[in-house]
């Protein structure tokens, strides 16, 4: 297998076994891509021995929230998240989709309450494979591509 | 059973037992209607109808139920008479009106409104339609109605027919037979055939079901045909509508082939799906079904404000 060619990072994170295509989305709904936001690598179609192909994103000098975790397991649930301090991995777990899904989703219905009057969304998780969600508020069942476009 | 304080949202959130202890306690008020003619359980109490949206027949519905346990009502028909046109939220309008009332009725264009609602207020908030997503006491006198037809709901074969696509009442009406040993024929046009979502959920909980756009053919097999009208308000699409406009006609001729038990249910209003004729018939229970929700409204208002 052929040495990865990506810089190793410091502080920050790496965020491995993404489903191989999935690493923009991963930098796009952490929000990654602005200018000034620090040194950001991005590894494609990586070999995995589990995925076949995978994605790598590594963040330099950020610590994900767990809003930020969440929603990298909506789109990648396969995902590990490993913290680096020091060059070396402090902590490492996998992603984990939340039974129940708060504030970081919006309702693909435009009729929902939730898009029109000040609320919280609140998203209850009614199958993980395939992803599927259901709103609180109007009660409609939201499937991974709407999911990705609400996020 | 407790319903103090309890909101009545969704028929997903019920149970098979709380379905039955409602239809219980709705049938023990007919029978004390019928003797006594009015009751005074909710001698005091002060409903508020918020219909933000018009709908006479529910709201008529609400109203008599109050007055008929003893308690009164205020409100209005249409958010074009309150601050919601000055710009008030939803939530201040609800909080505001709990000041107000003991037990709040709402009727809202958006869906999920009435679950906001109820978690704004102190009070118990009834949904009373938000949107096209849930009608619960729609859902709970439709079930009323058969029990009371036929003595019981299990073993039954229903049809389900018309805009099975937007139409809220048949979603809810078929979420609430899972719980029940029934076997289900869903007939409608291929354009407003019931969402996959809640064929694959019915299917789950074990509930027979047949997809066909043949009523004639299907009619034979029924205990009770629940019609339903094509709702223009409903399609984002005029031309879709136009497609499927009229497509079933319940008439006399269409009858011949049904069972003499066979019984006919509409959530009513209706436009040309169910000939006049078919109003003179054993078959008809539509304006029974509309009685029903005056006992099963009263079953929930009592049993909210905690007074039954």
């Amino acid at each position: 297998m052929a040495e990865l060619k990506v810089t190793a990072i410091r502080e920050g994170t790496v965020i491995d076994h993404i489903p191989a295509g999935k690493g923009l989305k991963v930098i796009e709904i952490l929000r990654l891509n602005r200018p000034n936001g620090g040194v950001l690598l991005l590894a494609s179609n990586v070999h995995s021995g589990k995925l076949g192909r995978k994605d790598i994103v590594k963040i330099e000098g950020k610590f994900l929230s767990e809003e930020e975790v969440n929603k990298i397991a909506l789109i990648a649930p396969t995902a590990t998240v490993n913290i680096v301090r020091d060059y070396k991995v402090a902590e490492k777990f996998k992603v984990e989709v939340p039974d129940e899904i708060t504030g970081i989703l919006r309702c693909a219905n435009p009729n929902c309450v939730s898009n029109h009057e000040y609320t919280v969304s609140k998203f209850y998780v009614v199958s993980r494979e395939p992803l599927k969600v259901r709103c609180h508020y109007c009660e409609r069942t939201m499937e991974e591509e709407e999911i990705l476009g609400n996020l | 059973m407790d319903w103090k304080g309890r909101d009545v949202i969704s028929v997903r959130d019920f149970s098979k037992e709380d379905i039955e202890f409602v239809l219980n306690v709705a049938e023990r008020l007919e029978t004390e209607l019928n003797e006594k003619g009015a009751l005074d359980y909710a001698k005091g109490k002060i409903l508020a109808t918020l219909f933000f949206e018009p709908s006479t027949r529910t709201r008529l519905s609400f109203e008599s139920a109050m007055h008929r346990l003893g308690g009164s009502v205020i409100g209005f028909s249409s958010a074009a008479s309150t601050s919601v046109k000055k710009g008030e939220s939803l939530a201040d309008t609800i909080k505001t009106v709990e000041q107000y009332s003991d037990v709040i009725v709402i009727r809202h264009p958006m869906e999920g409104a009435a679950r906001l609602a109820a978690e704004v207020a102190d009070i118990p908030v009834i949904n009373a339609g938000d949107g096209s997503n849930q009608h619960p006491t729609q859902t709970l006198l439709d079930l009323y109605t058969i029990k009371r037809a036929f003595g019981r709901i299990d073993g039954l074969t229903i049809g389900l027919l018309g805009d099975l696509k937007y139409g809220r009442t048949v979603h809810s009406l078929a979420e609430a037979l899972a719980f029940y040993d029934v076997e289900l024929y869903l007939i409608s046009p291929e354009l407003l055939r019931m969402p996959k979502h809640i064929i694959e959920e019915l299917r789950e909980k074990g509930v027979r079901i047949h997809e066909t756009t043949d009523l004639e053919g299907t009619i034979p097999e029924l205990d009770v045909l629940y019609v339903t009208r094509i709702q223009r308000e409903r399609f984002p699409d005029e031309q879709e509508y136009l497609k499927v406009k009229g497509s079933y006609q319940v008439n006399c001729a269409v009858l011949k082939k049904a069972k003499e038990s066979l019984r006919i249910m509409h959530p009513l209003p209706r436009v040309d799906e169910i000939h006049p004729e078919v109003d003179r018939t054993e078959h008809a229970l539509y304006f029974r079904q509309v009685f029903s929700g005056v006992p099963v409204r009263m079953a929930l208002l009592g049993l909210t404000l905690g007074v039954l």
